[in-house]
């Protein structure tokens, strides 16, 4: 078993390492991204915090709008999840796969960002069970690391049990699988309920205090997450040979249709809300989208994520543009950005300002955020990259164990494979 | 009418001027005593000539070997030791009483190294009976922010670091300027006001300061149970155990937590060497700080820094569950209200206009 194990880990880890010129350089960039930010995070952590544009009157911004909206990306994951294993769609088995694993690498950014944020990073232990002492079930915060790492711990068995299974040639064992990828579905709904009560939960914080928050985060989740995974998928389609169907491309995007539908009605609802009771509260939607005295500088980004939100609507509802790709593609990017802002900067920084007091700090993220969060998104991308290097091909049985030889083969090159056809 | 000195901490002798005796003295004192660049302590044994030459001819190479080493095994020593003692470490609020007087000596041995002073840490528990209260008479405050200097003063606050590009400069009070017109306003308070004379006509002050809330939601928040509400109602903070998520400042309806972004700036020669562990005592890097009601006194039976301090007795505090205490005259005597009281935090701190 455990020379099984290592012999797993060791073909796996030979394949990561081989690749064409593509892949080492994409690679090469990613670490030098995860280096840049890795040396900002040095600084960080002998200055402290105090190099971001954060003050005691907005104390949370560019790295926690990041955590916010990665957990959505990792949410999504059951898009793919549930019609893979629930109505057996064929096509989508192996992209289910992908969905999980980039669930896996999101939930690693969504650490990071929290790693990044907090003063006391050598304390980080305090936050866990036995060696800590968690404010469970009093603290929203402390639910969220646990649901956090449960997500991760259950997405990383769930994957690694399917490649273990497929590079030793087995079936996997369904008895284990199914109940794990059932109970992922409403892990994920939970990761980003959880979230959202976060901050909906918070009286003193009147933007964040409806109990519209955690809907609306699931509606922008099922719109951001599955608009990187369909550009994933092409490129994978692309890279590996994977028989992906159009069909299955064009069915995900009209369910995202449905979602983004529900995004700005979500967003209408609170809008209307707002304005209409015209009452103190409103200043913070007014500062998202018009800005307030000195600080307009958020304004750009309000509409922008709203005419972008209503311009991937039509073009992933109108069944012409949804199945012409660079139509569809335009739409994905468009929803990505918009989501980016609505969960991360969009969110955060409207809710503290103006601060509890009144007083209007015009947040803004220094270099210095960026940086460190070039090298978050650096990480994230690395695990990515590796995970579905090795997973692709093992999940199509071109990586698979061969008993006598000295060692795991790879049957095929697959990094030329363009055109291979295989699963079919 | 009083003039507005926001930067001037130094004297008590109420000149406007700064560089009364009092405070020259002190300076004076403190150069003298210790501070930055302490003389040479005589640490080494002196040497005998032929001693002295036999060290000199001591290889280089080897002398620093052996001294490297010796270094090496101290450091990891005296590192490893404190790591694994900070590692398991309890919450302060649950630690046995030697584990509690062995954190207190640690302190004590880290302040004395940090400002080369002795820093007296108390922690003394709450008293039975006890129940702190605080009223602010809004129709006698004059904005002259004296609360908010005495009070950085006695709690250790950091201070300004103009030299530094790492500044970061804490107030726990924080004095709000509104118009008389439109009455208590937070969405028109101005913190900033900086006029010549205070009071400005036609305005009226309001200092805002942790309201200790019975129903406190940054407690609620804290994911390591990092801070609490004691049994005399002062919400209080473990600094040795709070993460620095800064959770709690965002769920504060009051702004009335704050952050150390960097290392506190905090002078020797100004440190208050009275100190409690869940008060003023000096805060590390990365860990969140508030008013304590002033803990290091209060439970001493004095009054907070800000009440002692207020030119105008527009500060009342004490014991609410005492029928004699001011606080209750006031609590009994005068309309009172909180802020925010549609959030259910409770606050014992209440405002009323007393004439």
């Amino acid at each position: 078993m455990f020379k099984h194990f290592v012999q797993f880990v060791t073909g796996a880890a030979s394949h990561a390492l081989k690749g064409s010129r593509t892949y080492y350089t994409w690679v090469a960039f990613l670490l030098c991204l995860i280096t840049y930010g890795a040396w900002g995070y040095a600084h960080q952590f002998q200055e402290g915090l105090i190099l971001t544009g954060m003050r005691d009157q907005v104390m949370w911004g560019f790295y926690i709008g990041n955590f916010t909206f990665m957990v959505g990306v990792a949410a999504a994951a059951v898009v793919l999840v549930i019609p893979a294993y629930v109505y057996h769609w064929g096509p989508i088995y192996e992209i289910a796969i992908i969905g999980e694993l980039l669930a896996i690498s999101a939930i690693v950014m969504c650490l990071g960002f929290v790693a990044v944020d907090v003063g006391r990073p050598d304390r980080a232990f305090h936050l866990f069970p036995i060696i800590g002492s968690p404010n469970f079930p009093r603290s929203l915060l402390s639910w969220d690391v646990m649901v956090l790492n449960m997500y991760l711990i259950l997405n990383v068995a769930i994957v690694s049990h399917l490649l273990y299974s497929a590079f030793f040639g087995r079936k996997p064992n369904n008895n284990f699988v199914v109940p794990l990828v059932l109970l992922s579905i409403p892990a994920a709904v939970s990761i980003h309920t959880v979230t959202a009560f976060l901050y909906s939960g918070l009286a003193g914080r009147p933007y964040w205090n409806a109990s519209i928050l955690a809907p609306r985060f699931l509606a922008s989740a099922f719109c951001s997450g599955p608009a990187i995974i369909l550009i994933l998928l092409q490129i994978l389609r692309k890279a590996f040979g994977l028989q992906i169907k159009n069909e299955a491309i064009w069915k995900i995007a009209e369910l995202m249709a449905y979602a983004i539908a529900m995004n700005l009605f979500f967003l209408v609802a609170e809008v209307f809300k707002e304005f209409y009771s015209d009452t103190h509260h409103l200043i913070h939607t007014q500062y998202l989208y018009f800005g307030v005295g000195e600080g307009r500088g958020l304004a750009i980004y309000g509409w922008t994520s709203v005419v972008a939100t209503v311009i991937a609507l039509v073009l992933f509802l109108v069944p012409a543009t949804r199945k012409n790709f660079f139509t569809l593609n335009v739409g994905c990017v468009l929803l990505y950005i918009g989501v980016y802002i609505e969960k991360g900067i969009g969110l955060v920084i409207p809710g503290l300002t103006p601060d509890t007091l009144g007083e209007i700090y015009a947040y803004t993220p220094t270099a210095h955020e960026v940086q460190v969060a070039a090298g978050i998104f650096g990480l994230g991308f690395l695990a990515f990259t590796i995970m579905i290097k090795i997973a692709i091909p093992v999940a199509l049985g071109q990586l698979v164990y061969k008993g006598d030889g000295p060692g795991p083969v790879a049957s095929a090159d697959h990094d030329d494979a363009h055109g291979a056809h295989v699963g079919a | 009418m009083l003039t507005e000195k926001p930067e001037t901490h130094a004297c008590t002798c109420g000149g406007k001027t700064g560089g009364c005796a009092q405070k020259t003295e002190k300076a004076h004192d403190h150069g003298h005593d210790h501070a930055h660049a302490p003389e040479p302590h005589g640490t080494e044994p002196e040497l005998t000539d032929d001693e002295a030459a036999q060290k000199l001819s001591m290889s280089r190479r080897n002398f620093m070997k052996h001294s490297a080493i010796v270094a090496g095994a101290a450091a990891a020593a005296a590192c490893s030791a404190e790591d694994l003692e900070k590692f398991t470490a309890h919450r302060l609020r649950e630690m046995t009483q030697p584990e509690l007087k062995a954190l207190i000596k640690r302190l004590e041995a880290d302040y004395k190294k940090k400002f080369n002073k002795d820093i007296d840490v108390r922690a003394t528990p709450a008293a039975e009976g006890v129940k702190f209260g605080y009223a602010l008479d809004l129709s006698r405050c004059i904005g002259c922010r004296r609360c908010v200097h005495a009070c950085v003063k006695e709690n250790n606050q950091s201070r300004p670091n103009p030299e530094g590009d790492r500044n970061n400069p804490i107030q726990w009070i924080k004095v709000l300027e509104m118009e008389k017109e439109k009455g208590v306003d937070l969405s028109d308070a101005n913190p900033y006001y900086n006029p010549e004379e205070v009071p400005r006509e036609g305005h009226f002050y309001m200092p805002v300061q942790c309201q200790q809330c019975e129903n406190p939601p940054c407690v609620k928040v804290c994911p390591v149970q990092a801070t609490w509400k004691e049994p005399d109602g002062i919400v209080v903070i473990d600094y040795e155990w709070c993460i620095g998520c800064r959770y709690c400042m965002v769920a504060c309806p009051y702004g009335a937590r704050r952050f150390n972004w960097a290392e506190p700036h905090l002078p020797a020669d100004q440190v208050n060497t009275n100190t409690h562990v869940l008060g003023n005592r000096p805060r590390p890097k990365g860990v969140v700080e508030k008013c304590t009601f002033c803990v290091q006194r209060t439970r001493a039976g004095r009054y907070p820094a800000c009440v002692e301090i207020c030119p105008v007795g527009a500060r009342k505090f004490g014991n609410m569950l005492d029928p004699k205490s001011e606080i209750r005259a006031v609590l009994e005597s005068k309309r009172v209200f909180i802020l925010k009281e549609d959030l259910n935090t409770q606050p014992k701190f209440f405002y009323f206009f007393g004439i």
